[in-house]
């Protein structure tokens, strides 16, 4: 139960709840405010993880975001979450967290045997390695790899969790709530502005939680607490911690994610695990802070070995101790407030400063504690395996090219400082160019292009003075750009240590003779030969070698390796770093988990679901249901156990026997009104329409501009100046967008309004030789007869009380007709007819049958018209008027477009009358031609046909026509068949369409 | 995501819009003589500028309007917008 590492004050953690929690199977304690981090730390955990590539020993480095090292897979099972950041995590009782990249355990990993063969595996090992042979790569190299190399196990159940979008509008968004997001979010709340604060930590403050600084007559965390409140109590202000603002986007779209429910002990099921927030600001404020720059030096990523900024932050956050015997290496004045935090709590640690000397105020408080500090020398090696346990010291020679002496010091830590990085992430994603800083040796940014402002030490400015000013002065000035309030408000006063000047030096020189291994990226495992390596075989592009080397491409995004690595190239090109530039930031800033980017949009809420009014109907009568579209549309009405085929069989044999109903809801419906619609439709369709004479119908074909065939169906003249179209389900979209553009861009002087009543009508087809029977019964005034009601014929009429519009139309090439009524009368309707139909036999009909029976009939539909074909290739030339001009006529003039090889439809049996041909394979001369086998065409649609108790199929054959009669092979190499199949007229049933008409 | 602004609803984010190409493309005259080339040049040769670019886009979640709109291709900055029978 002892915490070894835990101190009894400082730190804002509840020792009064204990937490227990698993981390490689073993229980231990911690307390509430804790990370996982800093849970293992104050039990002395510093080995969390392997490293990628070369499976060495891994601890921490950091203590927030920034950390490469600590990835753990969390929980298991469907809730299992890879790569979760150790020092990210809040501690709740009952996590579960293990070590990834290790087998079988994080102390005894068998892939630490790729350390000791490192010298086997440089930068560009892989690409070089595993190019040849090619076939050797699927089978050999890619699964040997994955299994050795790869992070943490991605979960193979369903997500349990339940995740929420979230939509937001703001004047100014402040990111980041150290003293200058406080401020500035404070100073734009006060000038009347809508502000959002986002701070990623559990708790706000940033820097100001672990700093010894006043303002006013506070302490900073007292400031930041009071001002967190004030911020609170606006009206005008939305402040959120625990949320991460990951990702800047065009036009200010930021997009963040909200932990909502992981760090909560019992939390309520209704809670969603995480928010995803778009936010559109009309202006950002980026105050995230800078990363403390690590050194480099050898065996520098040994356990126990991490940022100075983090143990100070654990000491300050958590109240624990790193070690309890430290050594502090800096190039930098800051790493001495670790020191004196130490020594404060009863720890002695030996400071290693690269610098001859320094003057800053923390030094000399350091050397008023009487801390041991050691000027002008570097920690050159470092000794330890599963973790460090001591530091070879040595003082550097006069042009820091190597050392004068080396001396072996006994440590359990070493905490280094290589000054600070600005976190300019959100800033260069939202198109600044960086520039380079020579005073800070780090990357800041230049002229925005969108409405972004960075400020605090995100913009470099590293003390708490110009960070208040910063976040005063721009919160007042993005706000008052909105609001034109003028009020203003003062940057209180503050106090803090003066820092003296850092050494531009980060990376050490290795002892005479010695080959240590130095780390630059620490997640990626990319080491100083490794970037050498590169430069030496000829890559020149930062994003050359950073793709060489990886460095810098893993999750953490090179937060701490990226400008050591640009150090690097430039020392060794002899180039100052801006000419060697830096690679480009991208989203995430943090990972995001896949569920918080999909949302709610998973399962059947993936998309919306379209059903008709009588799917209720459908549902009661064994419907089994498929996707058309976003419409759920009844596929086959399942008697007993019978399959889809002998359904669609039965189904389509009864059209053609007696009468089927079908529901047709789905086809898209648009109303077309007013004095020019006929002229419109004349110029959409390819057939003519002026004369088209009120209460008859027409089928019509349109095209695209480059004439391709885009849709078909019939249109209806329901009165002079009003038509009613109808297109495809899977069209009606796009027909309705494509006739806005003619009327609305291309023709605007033409008098026509169209609207979508796709939905408005409930519709029912209804198909077979006893339909007329039938449509007498369902409308005893009306008269049936072929010639009072010829084909193509449109009347309106009374269907028991309601209003009913009776088309006689066919798609089955039966004698058929479509009848639509008001939607909210679709069930009675539909009940009606089953039954009044009762003793003639009806029986409804899916999509299956239906394609069917348009298969057999040689109708095209989209398997045909599938945007390559042209009306000719369709056999559709006859619908193109030579009397006037329509959308994508003078396309079809283009010389391929008159070209006779084209491919057509056709269709095609097999020849022993029993195999199904597979949709999709290709039409080709000879089965055993050599590959690549030449392609004649394709099978567009297959089916058994009710009328000849065969299979028959729709095909696009090159020189199509002049094929009838001949054999040819359908390959289908996915199903592994090959059919020998006879070339037929694609009008198998009826060629002459005397039913339709009958 | 870009925000544009339709000019008959506002500012919308652009999942509610299509694209709709260069709006000064214009379809050649119904009925009318065009040769191939003038032709080929409105279905298939579409100017692909870097920088400003006056374009087409629709409201289909919206009001269903098709209207122009002036944006840098390659900052997305949106300059102007406006009904078709505006000037942008
Ligand atoms: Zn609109």
């Amino acid at each position: 139960m002892t915490q070894k590492y835990r101190l009894d004050k400082e730190g804002y953690i509840n020792r009064e709840k204990s937490i227990s929690f698993k981390f490689n199977g073993k229980k231990y304690f911690g307390y509430q405010g804790d990370t996982l981090a800093s849970a293992l730390l104050a039990n002395g955990i510093h080995l969390v993880g392997r490293s990628f590539k070369y499976h060495r020993p891994r601890g921490f480095i950091g203590a927030k975001e920034d950390e490469p090292n600590a990835k753990v897979q969390l929980y298991k099972g469907a809730k299992t979450e890879p790569n979760a950041v150790a020092t990210e995590i809040e501690l709740v009782e009952g996590l579960v967290a293990k070590s990834q990249n290790c087998w079988p355990s994080v102390s005894f990993d068998f892939g630490a045997i790729n350390n000791f063969l490192s010298r086997f595996f440089p930068a560009g090992f892989y690409y070089k390695t595993f190019m040849w042979p090619k076939s050797f790569w699927y089978r050999i190299y890619e699964p040997i790899i994955r299994k050795t190399a790869g992070l943490g196990v991605a979960p193979l159940k369903p997500d349990p969790d339940r995740y929420e979008h979230k939509f937001e509008h703001c004047d100014v968004l402040v990111v980041g709530s150290g003293p200058s997001g406080l401020g500035s979010a404070l100073a734009a709340a006060k000038n009347g502005a809508r502000v959002i604060l986002a701070e990623d930590k559990s708790k706000f403050g940033g820097s100001l939680l672990t700093d010894q600084v006043t303002i006013g007559n506070k302490t900073g965390k007292e400031w930041a607490d009071e001002t967190v409140e004030q911020l609170k109590s606006l009206p005008n202000v939305v402040i959120k911690n625990r949320s991460q603002v990951f990702g800047y986007y065009d036009h200010n779209m930021m997009v963040m994610f909200e932990r909502t429910k992981d760090h909560i002990e019992s939390p309520n099921k209704y809670i969603p695990r995480q928010k995803l927030w778009y936010i559109r600001a009309k202006e950002v404020l980026v105050s995230t802070g800078s990363i403390e720059r690590p050194l480099i030096f050898g065996n520098n990523d040994r356990p126990g070995i991490l940022l100075a900024s983090a143990a100070k932050e654990y000491i300050k956050k958590y109240g624990v101790l790193v070690g309890k015997k430290p050594v502090i290496f800096t190039n930098n004045d800051s790493a001495y407030d670790t020191a004196i935090e130490f020594k404060k709590n009863g720890i002695s640690p030996l400071v290693v400063d690269i610098r001859k000397n320094s003057e800053g105020a923390a030094v000399k408080e350091a050397r008023g504690l009487g801390i041991n500090i050691k000027f002008s020398h570097a920690v050159a090696n470092t000794k330890g395996y599963l973790k460090v346990n001591s530091a070879i010291v040595g003082k550097l020679n006069n042009d820091k090219s190597g050392y004068e002496s080396l001396e072996n010091i006994p440590c359990d830590c070493i905490c280094v400082s290589g000054n600070w990085t600005p976190t300019v992430h959100l800033a260069s994603q939202s198109g600044n160019k960086l520039k380079f800083d020579e005073i800070i040796s780090a990357f800041i940014p230049n002229q925005s292009r969108q409405n972004e402002t960075t400020i605090g030490s995100a913009n470099g400015s590293f003390t708490l003075k110009k960070s208040l000013e910063d976040g005063f002065n721009k919160g007042f000035e993005v706000s008052n750009k909105l609001t034109k309030k003028n009020i203003k408000s003062d940057p209180p006063t503050s106090n803090e240590k003066s820092y003296d000047n850092y050494e531009k030096f980060w990376c050490m020189p290795l002892p005479e003779n010695k080959q240590y291994k130095r780390c630059v990226d620490f997640q990626n495992d990319v080491y100083v030969s490794d970037i050498e390596l590169a430069i030496r075989e000829g890559f020149r592009s930062i994003e050359h070698v950073k793709r060489y080397t990886t460095l810098g491409m893993a999750t953490d995004q090179g937060k701490t390796s990226n400008l050591n690595g640009l150090q690097l190239v430039s020392n060794i090109e002899n180039k100052i770093v801006p000419e060697v530039g830096h690679t480009t930031f991208r989203p995430p800033y943090t990972p995001v988990t896949i569920g918080t980017i999909v949302g709610r949009e998973v399962g059947k809420h993936y998309r919306p679901t379209r059903k008709s009014p009588m799917h209720s109907w459908h549902e009661k009568n064994n419907a089994v249901f498929v996707d058309a579209g976003l419409w759920l549309r009844p596929r086959y009405y399942k008697q007993g156990n019978e399959t889809l085929q002998q359904a669609a069989k039965r189904e389509g044999a009864n059209v053609r026997k007696n009468v089927g109903i079908c529901d047709v809801t789905s086809l898209g419906k648009i109303d077309i009104k007013g004095p020019d619609s006929a002229e419109f439709l004349n110029r959409i369709y390819t057939n003519a329409w002026m004369k088209l004479p009120v209460g008859k119908a027409r089928y019509g074909v349109m095209l695209r501009e480059d004439g391709m065939v885009f849709d078909d169906g019939t249109t209806t003249r329901i009165s002079e100046n009003h038509f009613h179209m109808t297109t495809t389900t899977a069209q009606a979209v796009n027909v309705l967008a494509h006739l806005e553009y003619y009327l609305q861009v291309v023709w605007p002087e033409l008098d026509v309004n169209v609207l979508s009543t796709t939905e408005q009508w409930a519709g029912a087809a209804v198909a077979g030789p006893k339909s007329r029977e039938l449509l007498k019964k369902l409308f005893p005034e009306m008269d049936v007869s072929s010639e009072g009601f010829p084909f193509m014929g449109f009347k309106e009429e009374n269907l028991s009380g309601i209003p009913a519009r009776v088309f006689r139309i066919s798609f089955s090439g039966e004698l058929a007709y479509e009848i639509n009524v008001e939607s909210n009368h679709g069930v009675f309707m539909w009940e009606k007819i089953m039954s009044l139909g009762k003793n003639m036999g009806i029986q409804p009909y899916g999509t299956e049958a239906l394609s069917t029976l348009r298969i057999e009939m040689g109708h095209v539909a989209g398997s045909e018209i599938d945007g390559r074909t042209i009306p000719s290739d369709l056999s559709l030339e006859g619908m193109l008027s030579k009397k006037k001009d329509f959308v994508g006529k003078r396309s079809l003039n283009r010389e391929a477009f008159l070209n006779p090889d084209r491919e057509k439809v056709v269709g095609v049996i097999p020849v022993d009358k029993k195999t199904m041909i597979p949709e999709g394979s290709h039409l080709v001369k000879d089965k055993n031609a050599a590959l690549p086998n030449p392609k004649l065409g394709h099978i567009s649609a297959s089916c058994w046909s009710v009328e000849y108790n065969n299979p028959f199929s729709l095909a696009i054959l090159k020189e199509g026509k002049k094929r009838i009669g001949e054999k040819l092979y359908a390959l289908s190499p996915l199903k592994n068949k090959s059919i020998e199949v006879e070339v037929v007229s694609s009008h198998y049933v009826d060629p002459k369409g005397e039913r339709v008409r009958s | 995501m870009l925000e544009i602004k339709c000019p008959y609803c506002g500012s919308r984010s652009q999942n509610e819009f299509s694209y709709g190409g260069d709006s000064n493309a214009k379809r050649p005259e119904l009925g009318k003589e065009v040769s191939d080339k003038d032709w080929d040049n409105f279905i298939y040769l579409r100017k692909n500028p870097r920088g400003k670019h006056s374009e087409l886009w629709h409201h289909v979640a919206g009001c269903r309007q098709w209207f122009k709109v002036l944006r840098d291709t390659s900052t997305h900055e949106i300059f102007k917008t406006a009904k078709l029978t505006d000037e942008l």
